[in-house]
């Protein structure tokens, strides 16, 4: 049941997921965090107000998050394979991780800066600070806490995707999980990679949290 | 240039919201001048805090001329303007730090927005919160700061880049009795020893008589009054200026009858003599004490208290007489101006 093979198999499941969970959300934040700014500061309340740019962005975003992610992994399949040449591994799975986690984190970042009270900007904004700086040096560093516990969020809800990828032949824990477990009939080979998923989960829940406590000072 | 620093010209502010076209500000002109501790007093809703913030264009008027220091801000270009912001310095009622920057981060900030070189700013920083009375709560971030001393490095910060005036909206309105005195007492520091010139807004008539030389009274979105504080205190015009000099206690003073009232206004001199006692033995008139209250307005005894006298008019006629031939200044006060509660 548990033969060498399939402990390496194991411990290169966690490298391959751990791997594609923690490179999906960096690239993933690199689209993500601008349009969340954007959708923020685009808003009608936003500091530069712009209705057209706000409702095309708002519409795609909604778009992109409003399919199944398994749909989505299936679709974007070809666009895949003339990106990398391939679409098995875990590489290929980052594609559609990143297409579909950076809307999600465009709103979970939208949500965080519009949680910085008005006045605070109000005040950058009477010292001749401006939009840009006050995007750099007040938005951001005020939402901190919360953006640093929407990235938790996002990150877990990625890893789980990434045992959804699996079933195309992502690689990872997930793909250990169906290939050896569901499809084989394994159930303790399913078990173990679960609990392994769970205690993933877990560890990055807790990292996040102490990371969120810790720099948050406007609780003492 | 002369010796003003603000002039505001026929500024109207029309709100388009979903509650329909408002009326903030209607033809407004103003003059500050340098060295001023100018108040604007106006109920809530009036448009006072509109018209501060038209002052550094956080609120750009739909019509009308913002000059400061000679310049109109409405004409400047974006660039000019947000260094021009950087002489305005601005507080707040909800102080509006930085939570997540110690007290002295915060009072970088506006210097690391204006590229202040870092040792500069650091030692400007610590002289500035040491100015406010707060050198132990540098490392405070404003979770661990009382609302005074927030309001205090909020002081420190807009002081950061020397500005030539400090707008104060409703800067002490968060804060209780004693504190809001030490407070003021700081702007009143800052302008005589610094020489800033401040514009202060509130609904409280206290604030103004301890600080303010000069005040506008604002209502429905006008300048009703504007004089020196002294002027309008003794002898406000209009009907809001009254009703705010004259507070509301509980329903306002309580009329026992329709007679007539007197308010007699005290300046340094009489408020040391026994007036009432006075008046009440010579005159022998039994007038009823309505509402008192004597404080120091800029470093005079001031005060003002309301009589009640008796229906006989020759009486009144005597101590009408008394009162004049002792230089007492009084004006005579119909009661339903206090007993009904402006809007």
């Amino acid at each position: 049941m548990f033969t060498q093979r399939m402990v390496i198999e194991m411990l290169t499941g966690i490298k391959d997921t751990l791997y594609m969970t923690l490179f999906s959300t960096f690239l993933a934040y690199i689209f993500g965090l601008p349009i969340g700014v954007l959708l923020c500061v685009t808003d009608k309340n936003g500091l530069r107000p712009c209705r057209p740019v706000n409702l095309v962005l708002g519409t795609v975003v909604n778009l992109i998050r409003s399919v199944p992610f398994i749909i989505l992994l299936i679709t974007v399949l070809p666009f895949t394979h003339w990106l990398l040449g391939t679409t098995l591994g875990a590489t290929a799975t980052v594609v559609p991780l990143v297409i579909c986690a950076a809307p999600y984190i465009g709103r979970m970042v939208e949500g965080a800066l519009k949680e910085v009270p008005a006045g605070v900007i109000e005040a950058a904004r009477s010292m001749g600070t401006s939009d840009f700086k006050i995007i750099i040096k007040t938005l951001i560093p005020e939402a901190k806490p919360s953006l640093i516990n929407g990235c938790v969020i996002t990150v877990t809800t990625i890893l789980g995707y990434t045992a959804m990828a699996g079933y195309v032949g992502g690689g990872g824990l997930g793909s250990i999980a169906i290939n050896y477990g569901y499809y084989r009939y394994n159930t303790p080979v399913m078990m173990v990679t679960v609990l392994l998923m769970v205690v993933i989960v877990q560890l990055f829940q807790m990292i996040g949290s102490f990371i969120e406590k810790k720099t948050d000072k406007r609780i003492r | 240039m002369g010796n003003e620093l603000i002039r505001i010209e026929h500024l109207s502010k029309v709100f388009n919201g979903s509650a329909g076209r408002i009326v903030a500000l209607d033809d407004i002109n103003l003059s500050i001048e340098r060295g001023d501790i100018f108040g604007i007093i106006g109920l809530s809703g009036a448009g006072k805090s509109t018209l501060v913030r038209c002052m550094n264009l956080l609120e750009m008027p739909t019509q009308g001329k913002v000059v400061f220091d000679g310049k109109n801000l409405i004409d400047m270009p974006q660039r000019e303007l947000l260094t021009t912001r950087q002489s305005i310095g601005m507080i707040f009622q909800d102080f509006n730090l930085m939570a997540q920057r110690s007290a002295f981060k915060n009072v970088c900030y506006p210097m690391e927005v204006a590229r202040v070189p870092k040792e500069k700013a650091r030692a400007r920083a610590l002289e500035l919160l040491d100015l406010v009375g707060l050198s132990d709560r540098v490392k405070s971030y404003p979770s661990q700061l009382s609302g005074g001393q927030k309001q205090r490095v909020a002081i420190a910060r807009a002081l950061a880049m020397d500005p030539k005036v400090l707008l104060c909206d409703e800067a002490t309105s968060a804060l209780d009795p004693n504190t809001t005195r030490q407070i003021l007492e700081l702007l009143r520091r800052i302008n005589k020893e610094l020489g800033v010139t401040i514009v202060v807004i509130t609904h409280e008539m206290k604030v103004i008589e301890t600080i303010c030389n000069r005040v506008a009274v604002i209502d429905q979105s006008h300048i009703v009054e504007e004089g020196l504080v002294r002027d309008v205190f003794i002898h406000p015009q209009s009907r809001i200026a009254r009703q705010l000099i004259l507070p509301q206690q509980e329903g306002g003073p309580v009329a026992f009858s329709d007679s007539n009232c007197l308010r007699i206004v005290f300046d340094g001199y009489s408020s040391y003599e026994p007036v009432i006692s006075n008046l009440a033995l010579e005159c022998r008139a039994a007038v009823n004490i309505l509402y008192a209250n004597t404080r120091n307005v800029d470093g005079k005894a001031m005060g003002q208290m309301l009589l009640q006298l008796p229906q006989d008019e020759t009486t009144v006629e005597r101590v009408k007489q008394w009162l004049k031939d002792h230089k007492i200044t009084f004006k005579e006060e119909t009661l339903n101006v206090y007993a009904t509660n402006g809007d």
